[in-house]
């Protein structure tokens, strides 16, 4: 056995953090799962493949440095990162916050079921369900030393995933907009009554979960492939590491991915890829089993 | 020409009445119980492959085989399903109620994983077949055939619907509803929740998988492509049109939704040509959660809705 499933450990459950953030921030501010968070990143990822195609008439498409993608990739996911927001945004009009003002939070669970089902099948329809990729370049792996390579792409996502976590904990931590949200998710009532304008907090909270969404579905499509399920493949990991991690902690969203991450590709090390997706469900059943709050959470 | 008619009429019906065991099941757990259960294609494909594997011919390299009759095919898939229902709700009761949807989730994807790579028991991607038709002797002559088998599916959920009926109205349906509005009060009672919580998912789940079994041998072949999250979707959209909370509305919501799904079906043949067909089913999954999300929006009561249960002795006291 290699210690290269350390490496690939790292990059998926980088990815699955930055995924696991906004489930989290949804869960604890708007209070219920939803189950359309891997949808928005699937859509992230082919928005920016589209908005890709688009920039590349314009700017020159060669890859920057080491990398296999070039400027468009970064300008498309930039601009992907602000529309995927902006559909979360609008299922949230569309559907939650109606479903929000009567109704109890299971219902809004099966509308986001369902609206997770209609917008994977919609990519299905629009992209049809076989694989794409942003480049056809072979990356050549770096060796790190003890058998270990990576390639400069998953050596981005991690220091990508690094910068983006660091943003938001200075949000969250700093900005007057992110002590809004963390006392919106302690008590939304209590909050109204001091002054904080819960409806600003919920928009910024899907802006964000929405945005951190495509950036991890960018990252997967330049590190794995893109396909319409690729984000519905991953809500079960999100869902473990978020619960893991603690409902509401974005620290915790992120060690508990980082945690599925490296227990999914050592599980593949160890029992073969067949049962990867079952990985993250074990994980989360033990979870749930002995420490029903997770590891940073404090509400069961 | 009439007679294809009514024998693609009976075939239509006796699906869409398959579909009504599934709902009927569905809404034990939900409509009665406030239970959110989004793996119900992990219980019907439990259901499908207990009873296959207990009524095929025995084959090399697959476990099962055993020839048993349909019957204890049909017996063995209920015990199979409830018994997996119960490992899932024993794990997940007492949690929030988005917690039990989340492992549910996570039950239907580890089935179907199960499903797909399990060689030795499941017949892996390729599934399982010859498995018995009932009153396969009539398959000579499709319109009886499918008349048979209509009467054989619409007895079996003409068997459950009453009884669950029954059961609705008992002292037991009443503490399901009690639990669900309002579970202190129906523990202050010396109610026992998450044990009767338990029952109705355990029966819930075992009316889905009789609903799979029946389709197995209906249909004669099983694989895992039939049990994906789309089946679940289905099934609720059935049980919130129909009215959730309501046995009449489960049975005539899977009939309605079961109809303009192959309505919508049938629309795709026409417009789109052979090629772009597989793509543009996807759109038929588009339509039915566009749907779904309208009647939460509008009419969360669905069509029939629940009947409101108030005791006699108010009533009496009010008129």
């Amino acid at each position: 056995m290699t210690l290269q499933f350390l490496a690939d450990g790292l990059v998926m459950g980088a990815m699955t953090a930055l995924g696991a953030i906004g489930l989290t921030l949804t869960y604890s501010i708007l209070r219920f799962a939803n189950f359309t968070h891997g949808d928005l990143i699937s859509w992230g990822a082919y928005l920016t493949l589209t908005l890709a195609a688009i920039i590349g008439m314009v700017l020159p498409s060669g890859s920057i440095g080491p990398f296999s993608f070039g400027w468009p990739i970064v300008a498309a996911g930039l601009v992907a990162m602000l529309l995927t927001g902006l559909l979360a945004l609008a299922l949230d009009y569309l559907l939650f916050a109606r479903l929000r003002r009567h109704g109890t939070a299971i219902i809004l669970v099966i509308a986001s079921f369902g609206a997770s089902l209609a917008l994977r099948s919609l990519l299905e329809f629009l992209y049809t369900p076989s694989p794409i990729y942003f480049s056809r370049e072979l990356q050549i792996a770096i060796p790190l030393g003890a058998g270990v390579r990576v390639t400069p792409d998953q050596l981005f996502t991690l220091g990508l995933t690094a910068v983006l976590v660091g943003v938001m904990h200075l949000l969250l931590t700093r900005s007057h907009i992110g002590r809004a949200m963390r006392a919106v998710s302690e008590n939304p009532a209590l909050a109204g009554i001091v002054g904080i304008d819960v409806a600003a907090v919920v928009r910024t909270t899907w802006l964000m979960g929405g945005a951190l969404a495509c950036a991890a579905g960018v990252m997967l499509g330049l590190t794995v492939q893109i396909r319409p399920y690729m984000g519905s493949d991953l809500l079960l990991p999100l869902f473990a590491a978020a619960i893991l991690g603690g409902i509401g902690s974005v620290p915790g969203a992120v060690v508990g991915g980082l945690i599925v991450g490296l227990a999914e590709s050592l599980g593949v090390q160890l029992i073969g890829a067949n049962y990867r997706a079952a990985i993250a469900f074990l994980l989360l059943l033990l979870v749930l089993l002995l420490k029903p709050t997770g590891l940073f959470g404090v509400r069961p | 020409m009439m007679l294809d008619l009514l024998s693609y009429g009976a075939f239509f019906l006796a699906t869409a009445l398959s579909y009504a065991i599934i709902c009927l099941g569905l809404n034990i757990q939900w409509g009665q119980t406030g239970l959110f259960n989004v793996g119900v294609a992990g219980f019907v494909a439990v259901g499908a492959y207990a009873s296959a594997l207990l009524t095929t011919p025995a084959m090399v390299g697959r476990f099962g085989g055993f020839e048993l009759p349909i019957t204890v095919g049909w017996v063995g898939a209920m015990l199979a399903a409830g018994l997996c229902a119960g490992i899932v709700g024993a794990v997940t009761l007492r949690l929030r109620a988005d917690y039990l949807a989340i492992t549910t989730f996570g039950v239907a994807v580890a089935i179907q994983l199960v499903a797909l790579n399990a060689q030795g028991l499941t017949g892996g991607p390729f599934g399982i077949g010859f498995i018995p038709r009932p009153f396969a002797a009539l398959a000579e002559t499709p319109l009886a055939f499918e008349l048979v088998h209509l009467a054989l599916v619409g007895g079996v959920t003409t068997v459950a619907f009453f009884a669950l009926e029954r059961l609705v109205r008992s002292p037991w349906g009443r503490v399901l509803r009690a639990i669900r509005e309002d579970e202190t009060a129906a523990a202050s009672l010396g109610k026992h929740a998450n044990f009767y919580r338990l029952q109705a998912f355990m029966l819930g789940g075992s009316l889905m998988g009789l609903a799979g079994a029946v389709q197995a041998h209906f249909i004669g072949f099983i694989a895992p492509d039939n049990y994906v999250p789309a089946l679940t979707f289905q099934v609720w959209a059935m049980l919130i049109v129909g009215g959730s909370g309501n046995n009449r509305g489960a049975v005539l919501g899977a009939v309605v939704v079961w109809g303009l799904w192959s309505l919508s079906g049938f629309a795709i043949g026409v417009l789109f040509p052979p090629g772009q067909q597989a793509r543009a089913a996807a759109l038929q999954i588009v339509a039915i959660g566009v749907m779904l999300a309208v009647i939460l929006l509008l009419r969360p009561r669905g069509i029939l809705g629940e009947h409101r249960t108030i005791s006699r002795h108010v009533v009496a006291a009010t008129e």
